[in-house]
């Protein structure tokens, strides 16, 4: 039982992060996804300062105003003339800093770790369990299934939209598309993504799991509904597959899955490459025929 | 009423004035050459009529209003290479998003978007690489696609942003045709345009940019030796022998 | 106060800063930053391989698996970027997390050992200049002092190769190799400074003495000069205060530090907000008086 939350919680990860990756692939937002993945130490640190709770519920909000905060604040300094690499990387690294020194200063004493936050600990998951509805689930299981829900409805509501805004922007404003709602819409469902996997896989391997699976979809996806089918299967994959590696080897399940991640993406960009020069190879041989 | 009417229009980047005061005003139902050496500040022009820039002083009124995007009266073909064409997706998708503004929130295009996207891609001669990924188009084909999505929006004012900047002879044919087709049923237009040889033969308005409006009026009127020294200054061998 | 030791570190994170700011200057300007991100948390598997497969954690040792790793990552994203359609801001995450995942699998495997349980390699991840041993200086030394000097040597060519590369490659440049040395520093400079600073804030050096000193100039000289000043005032400023008050990480002090000059730079530089503000208004207001 307890392996099979674990399993389950890894698979909600691989599943809620590959939905939520498409868009940030084709937004050519990888980055700013990954300075939010380091930001909501920062908030969640906050949460509980001022809360003085470790509370789940006060944590994502913490957690999304720093989302929010980072994807604003990256805009702000990138609109004013700074180039958005260096942009990013001052803000991530500005906010990620004071949240790391906020708990050595008022959290030490609680459980609220940085090495947690960033790496964290699946296999702790099934210990702490939320009861709803009279079902008792581990409160990572709740979690995620209620980010999945928040970030698929938002989909199912703005589909077009942010198609039509990620692919040109200047347009989808001519035509009256809300593009600045449905930018920071799209980066509040990115820090929900991340806070609710946060907690099991830790915020860096979050980023893994929001890039990886997408992007090996994207190197052959012809349409984005195809896009978002292989990201989802790539992502619940590299969750199984990283689990059962990491328990062969006794090591990091998290690390495991984000090193799985890679390798798919290694052996789908090189079988795409062996395709390619056989049909180059084939279609020399029909012609020197 | 005018197409357009622009009153003291100026934008600045930061430190530089790119706009500096514009004024212009074209009647409804032209094709318009919008003229100016690099730099002018032509794309600026154009995005500062859409409110597209922070920084702009001005009025602007397209058709006597103010331009609200909702209104659905503006068609906005951007420069080809201002969008990423490896997007996942096929030709007609992309006419379909010329339906979106009619669609409206929440709702999917209905039958007769995809009907409308599909007799807008045939008109461009494109009926046949519907299903093509748009990566996979000539620069050319891009071109048609972009400008049979503004079709398929059925605006009434068209700007189009250097149209013909690396597209084939028949592509520049079956655009310039569209666009006098367009003109024929009354609507208007705007082109941001490079090629001096052709503004004769394509464009019935011209208005001649370089950081302001220069002159503006019909093409036989503005497109003049003097007019053009004036806006291109020094730079203008090729008009020579013209 | 003063102890001996402290000096000496401080010291230390001083050369880390203005190397840092120098060799982070060249990377942003040709739009690098977050490839040296990348590069920084790459450094990880290699701390971490290195130690498992030799047993020692002498410090040259674990620089050299850093290195090797961190070089690696940065030759991945090329190779990505040039090979697929993939855009480089998702070649830069998908690379920078992976290797940090798989760092964290060889360090979970370290930590389960019985020897590597004191290592002391979970340190890499935030920094701790405090326990740097003499000879973890004096190599720090070395190589800040080796890092800043090929700077200088190179700088003509390098600054030839950031504003006008065709230009470059015409009289004769060899571009590749130039390029090559400059990722092979950047590299370096990650390397020295992870013992201090950490594998994940490590960037923040590279990154933020550089983009404020773009603020106050655009004149590549004088860049240099105040992004090395800025990295050298935030390592030493940084180290300090971590070291009267124990128990705090070098490395995020020395980030805020450097984020704090940022930020007023920001508001108050000749490119910075409030002038910025000052001409909207003019702008504003001539527009209305015509």
């Amino acid at each position: 039982m307890i392996e099979f939350w674990v399993v389950l919680t890894g698979l909600l990860v691989g599943i809620t992060c590959g939905i939520a990756g498409v868009f940030l692939i084709l937004r050519k937002m990888s980055m700013i996804a990954d300075a939010i993945s380091h930001t909501v130490l920062f908030g969640i640190v906050m949460a509980f300062i001022i809360t003085q709770t470790l509370n789940g519920f006060w944590m994502l909000v913490g957690a999304a105003i720093a989302g929010i905060l980072t994807a604003y604040l990256v805009q702000l300094l990138h609109s004013s003339g700074i180039q958005e690499d260096a942009a990013i990387g001052v803000v991530f690294t500005s906010l990620f800093a004071a949240g790391v020194l906020l708990i050595t200063l008022f959290a030490g004493n609680v459980h609220l770790d940085v090495e947690h936050v960033l790496m964290g600990e699946i296999a702790f998951v099934p210990w702490d369990r939320w009861t709803l509805f009279a079902v008792t689930m581990p409160k990572a299981v709740w979690m995620l299934l209620l980010v999945l829900l928040i970030n698929i409805a938002f989909l199912l509501l703005f589909f077009k939209e942010m198609k039509l805004a990620t692919f040109d922007p200047v347009y989808a404003a001519s035509i009256g598309i809300p593009v600045v709602f449905l930018h920071y819409g799209f980066m509040t469902s990115i820090s929900f993504t991340t806070v609710a996997a946060f907690d099991s896989v830790g915020a860096i391997l979050v980023v893994a799991m929001l890039i990886g699976p997408s992007a090996t979809a994207y190197l052959f996806s012809k349409t984005i509904k195809q896009m978002f089918i292989f990201s989802m299967l790539f992502g619940a994959a590299a969750s199984i597959v990283g689990y059962y590696l990491a328990k062969y080897w006794d090591t990091s399940i998290a690390g495991m899955m984000a090193a799985t991640v890679g390798l798919l993406f290694v052996v789908t960009l090189c079988s795409q490459k062996i395709i390619e020069h056989r049909r180059k190879t084939l279609v020399s041989k029909l012609e020197n025929m | 009423m005018n197409a357009l009417t622009v009153e003291n229009l100026s934008v600045a980047y930061d430190k530089k004035t790119v706009l500096d005061n514009a004024n212009v005003t074209v009647p409804i139902g032209r094709l318009s050459a919008i003229i100016g050496p690099n730099g002018a500040g032509k794309s600026t022009f154009l995005k500062a009529i859409l409110n597209q820039l922070p920084n702009k002083v001005g009025k602007v009124e397209i058709l006597g209003e103010i331009f609200e995007p909702k209104n659905l009266v503006v068609g906005y073909v951007p420069q080809r290479n201002a969008v990423d064409w490896d997007f996942p997706t096929n030709a007609l998708d992309i006419v379909l998003m010329g339906r979106y503004g009619h669609t409206g929130l929440f709702k999917r295009p209905s039958k007769q978007d995809k009907l409308l996207a599909q007799q807008a891609l045939a008109s461009v001669g494109m009926q046949d690489f519907a299903e093509r990924s748009i990566g996979q188009l000539s620069g050319g084909q891009q071109q048609r696609v972009f400008l049979a999505r503004a079709l398929a929006q059925n605006a009434d004012v068209y700007f189009l942003d250097e149209p013909f900047a690396g597209v084939d002879a028949a592509t520049e044919k079956t655009i310039i045709d569209i666009l006098k087709n367009l003109k024929a049923q009354g609507k208007s237009i705007f082109v941001v345009h490079h090629d001096l040889q052709t503004v004769k033969e394509y464009f019935d308005y011209t208005i001649l940019l370089n950081k302001t409006i220069l002159a503006s009026g019909a093409t036989e009127e503005v497109f003049t030796p003097q007019q053009l020294q004036k806006t291109y200054g020094g730079r203008l061998f090729m008009m020579q022998g013209m | 106060m003063l102890s001996g030791n402290l000096l000496w570190v401080l010291v230390g994170t001083m050369l880390l800063g203005i190397a840092a700011g120098i060799t982070g200057t060249f990377s942003f300007l040709q739009k690098q930053s977050l490839v040296g991100d990348a590069a920084a948390h790459a450094a990880l598997p290699g701390i971490a391989l290195a130690f498992l497969l030799t047993g020692q954690k002498e410090l040259p040792i674990l620089m050299i698996g850093a290195a090797i790793t961190s070089a690696l990552s940065v030759y991945c994203i090329q190779w990505i970027v040039s090979f697929s359609k993939m855009k480089a801001d998702a070649a830069i995450g998908l690379v920078l997390t992976v290797f940090f995942g798989i760092g964290v699998v060889f360090l979970t495997i370290v930590n389960r050992s019985p020897i590597g349980n004191q290592s002391g390699l979970n340190n890499f991840i935030f920094g701790k200049a405090a326990t740097m041993t003499k000879s973890d200086l004096l190599w720090l030394f070395l190589s800040a002092t080796i890092i800043i000097l090929v700077s200088l040597l190179l700088y003509k060519e390098w600054k030839l190769l950031i504003f006008d590369a065709v230009y470059a490659k015409g009289i004769g440049l060899p571009i590749e190799a130039l390029k090559a040395t400059l990722t092979v520093l950047i590299v370096m400079t990650i390397v020295t400074g992870i013992q201090a600073v950490g594998v994940i804030l490590m960037s923040a050096l590279l990154i933020i003495p550089a983009a404020s000193a773009k603020l106050w100039t655009n004149k590549l000289s004088s860049m240099l000069i105040l992004s090395a000043a800025i990295g050298g005032i935030s390592g030493i400023t940084g180290t300090f205060i971590s070291a009267i008050r124990t128990g705090l990480s070098t490395g995020p002090i020395i980030v805020l530090v450097a984020s704090t000059i940022f930020f007023v730079s920001y508001f108050i530089s000749p490119a910075g907000q409030i002038n910025k503000f000052r001409r909207k208004m003019q702008f504003r207001k001539q527009g209305d008086v015509r």
